[in-house]
C-alpha cells in the first residue's frame, strides 16, 4: 500500500482545515456562556473541545460526500480537494482576524466550487443544488433561530420578572452550561464529519480504501482531535464579537440563544437539511439581544456579518480557483500553493498579534474601537 | 431542484415549539424555586407547591434534552 505525496498533502490540509473549523466555531457554543460568566473562558473552551471530540465519535451517519452534491464528485481529484481546502482555510483565517463569525461549511463549499470550476469546467458545478442546499438554508436558518431566541427571551424575562433574581440568575447559568454543551456536541457530530468525509473520499480515490468503505479509526480520531484542539485553542476574537459586541447578553438571553440554536440545528439535521452552525448561533444571539430590548442590539455589527456571509462562498471560491490553477501545473505548482498558503497564514497570525484577544481579555470590549457604521 | 417545503415547515414548527417550550419550562421551574427561598409579595405560591412545580417543569425539560441527545447519537 503506497500513498502518494498529494494524498498525504490533502490529509494534512484537511486536518488543518478541521483545526480552523474548530477554533472558528468555539464561539457558536460558548460565546454567550463566556460573556455572561456562566463558564470561565478556559473551562468553556475545554468543555467545548472535549464535546467536539466526543461528538466526532458519536455520529454513525458518515459524511458520504465531500460537497453534498454541490459539484460533480466524479471529476474531483486530490488536487481539486487540496486547492478547495486551501481556499477554505485562507478565508477562515481572514474572518477570524476580523473577528467575524462566518460559516466554515460555506468556505469549504466555496473553495471546492472554485477549484472544480478551474479543473473541470463550470458544468461540473451544480448551481441548482447550490441554491437549495446553501443559499436557502443560509437565509432561513439564522432568521428562524433569531425568532425562536427572541420569543424565548421574552418569555424568560416575563415569566421570571417577579421572582427572586438570585435564584433566577443561578438557574439560568446552570441551564446555559447544559445548552452550550448541547451546541458543542451537535457541532462535533456535524463538522468533524466533513473532514472525515474529505479524507475518506481522498483515500478511496487513491485506491487505499474500497469504494464503499467508512472512515478508518485513525481518520475519525485525527479529525476529532484536530477539531477538538482547534476548539480548545479558542477563536477568542470571534467569541468576543458574538458575546460582547452584538449586545450585552445576560444569562436568560444566553440560555434562550443556545436553546434556540440547539433546537434549530437538531431539527434540521434530523430532517436532512445541512446548515451552518455559525449562522444559526449568530442569528440566535441577535434574537436574544432583541428579545429584551430591541435598541440594545448593535445592528451595525449585524451588517458586517451579513456582508461576510455573502462574500464567504465567492471569496473562498476565488482562492480555491487560483490554487487549483497553480496546483494543476504539477508538483512545483502544488508546492508553491502550499508555501504561499503557509506564508499568508503566518502573516495573518502576525497581524492578529497587534491586538491579541485571549482568554483573559475576551470580555473586555475595546473602548477605542469606533462605533460600527450604518447602525 | 426540489425544495422540500414540507420538511422545511416541520423544521420551523419544531424549532419554534421546542425552543420556546424548553425556555418556558426552565423559567417556570425557576419561578417555582424562587418561591422556596424568597416568596414574592402577595404571592399565593407556597414553598411546597413551588418545589413541585419546579420538579415537574425540570423533569419535562430533562426529557426534551434527553431526546435531543438521543437525536444526536442515533
Amino acid at each position: 500500500m503506497t500513498i502518494s505525496l498529494i494524498v498525504v498533502v490533502v490529509i494534512v490540509t484537511a486536518l488543518l482545515f478541521d483545526f480552523t473549523n474548530g477554533f472558528h466555531d468555539t464561539a457558536n457554543a460558548m460565546a454567550t456562556s463566556i460573556a455572561t460568566g456562566a463558564l470561565k473562558p478556559r473551562v468553556a473552551v475545554l468543555i467545548a473541545g472535549v464535546l467536539n471530540l466526543v461528538g466526532a465519535f458519536l455520529s454513525v451517519e458518515v459524511a458520504k460526500t465531500i460537497s453534498s452534491g454541490l459539484v460533480d464528485e466524479a471529476k474531483i481529484s486530490p488536487i481539486v480537494i487540496f486547492a478547495g481546502l486551501v481556499g477554505a482555510i485562507m478565508w477562515n483565517l481572514l474572518t477570524w482576524l476580523l473577528g467575524l463569525p462566518s460559516s466554515s461549511s460555506h468556505a469549504l463549499f466555496g473553495g471546492l466550487i472554485g477549484a472544480t470550476m478551474v479543473a473541470a469546467g463550470t458544468g461540473a458545478v451544480h448551481f441548482g443544488v447550490l441554491l437549495t442546499k446553501v443559499v436557502l438554508p443560509a437565509v432561513i436558518s439564522p432568521v428562524l433561530a433569531g425568532v425562536v431566541a427572541l420569543i424565548a427571551t421574552y418569555v424568560a424575562y416575563r415569566a421570571t420578572a417577579k421572582s427572586d433574581q438570585g435564584t433566577v440568575s443561578r438557574g439560568f447559568k446552570i441551564g446555559q452550561i447544559v445548552s452550550a454543551s448541547m451546541v458543542a456536541l451537535a457541532h462535533g457530530t456535524n463538522d468533524a464529519q466533513k473532514t472525515m468525509g474529505v479524507i475518506t473520499l481522498t483515500l478511496i480515490t487513491a485506491g487505499v480504501l474500497s469504494p464503499d468503505a467508512g472512515p478508518p479509526f485513525w481518520v475519525i480520531l485525527s479529525a476529532g482531535l484536530a477539531i477538538a484542539l482547534g476548539t480548545y485553542i479558542g477563536g477568542w476574537r470571534i467569541i468576543q464579537t458574538l458575546g460582547k459586541r452584538v449586545s450585552d447578553i445576560q444569562t436568560p438571553q444566553g440560555f434562550a440563544a443556545e436553546t434556540a440554536s440547539t433546537a434549530v440545528i437538531l431539527a434540521s439535521s434530523h430532517l436532512g437539511f445541512s446548515l451552518s452552525t455559525t449562522q444559526v448561533a449568530t442569528g440566535a444571539i441577535f434574537g436574544a439581544g432583541a428579545g429584551k430590548r430591541l435598541a440594545s442590539v448593535q445592528w451595525g455589527v449585524a451588517g458586517q456579518m451579513a456582508i461576510a456571509w455573502i462574500v464567504t462562498l465567492p471569496a473562498a471560491a476565488v482562492v480555491g480557483a487560483v490554487a487549483a490553477w497553480a496546483a494543476s501545473t504539477g508538483t512545483v505548482g502544488t508546492v508553491v500553493v502550499a508555501v504561499v498558503g503557509v506564508a499568508v497564514a503566518a502573516g495573518i497570525y502576525a497581524a492578529s498579534r497587534r491586538r491579541p484577544v485571549t482568554a483573559d481579555t475576551v470580555n473586555d470590549v475595546p473602548s477605542a474601537e469606533p462605533a460600527p457604521v450604518a447602525a | 431542484m426540489g425544495i422540500a417545503w414540507g420538511s422545511l415547515g416541520i423544521v420551523v414548527i419544531v424549532s419554534l415549539a421546542v425552543g420556546i417550550v424548553l425556555v418556558a419550562l426552565v423559567s417556570f421551574a425557576l419561578v417555582g424555586l424562587s418561591a422556596r427561598t424568597a416568596p414574592a409579595e402577595g404571592a399565593t405560591l407556597g414553598p411546597g407547591a413551588g418545589t413541585a412545580v419546579a420538579a415537574v417543569c425540570l423533569l419535562a425539560a430533562v426529557a426534551i434534552v434527553a431526546y435531543g441527545l438521543y437525536l444526536i447519537v442515533a
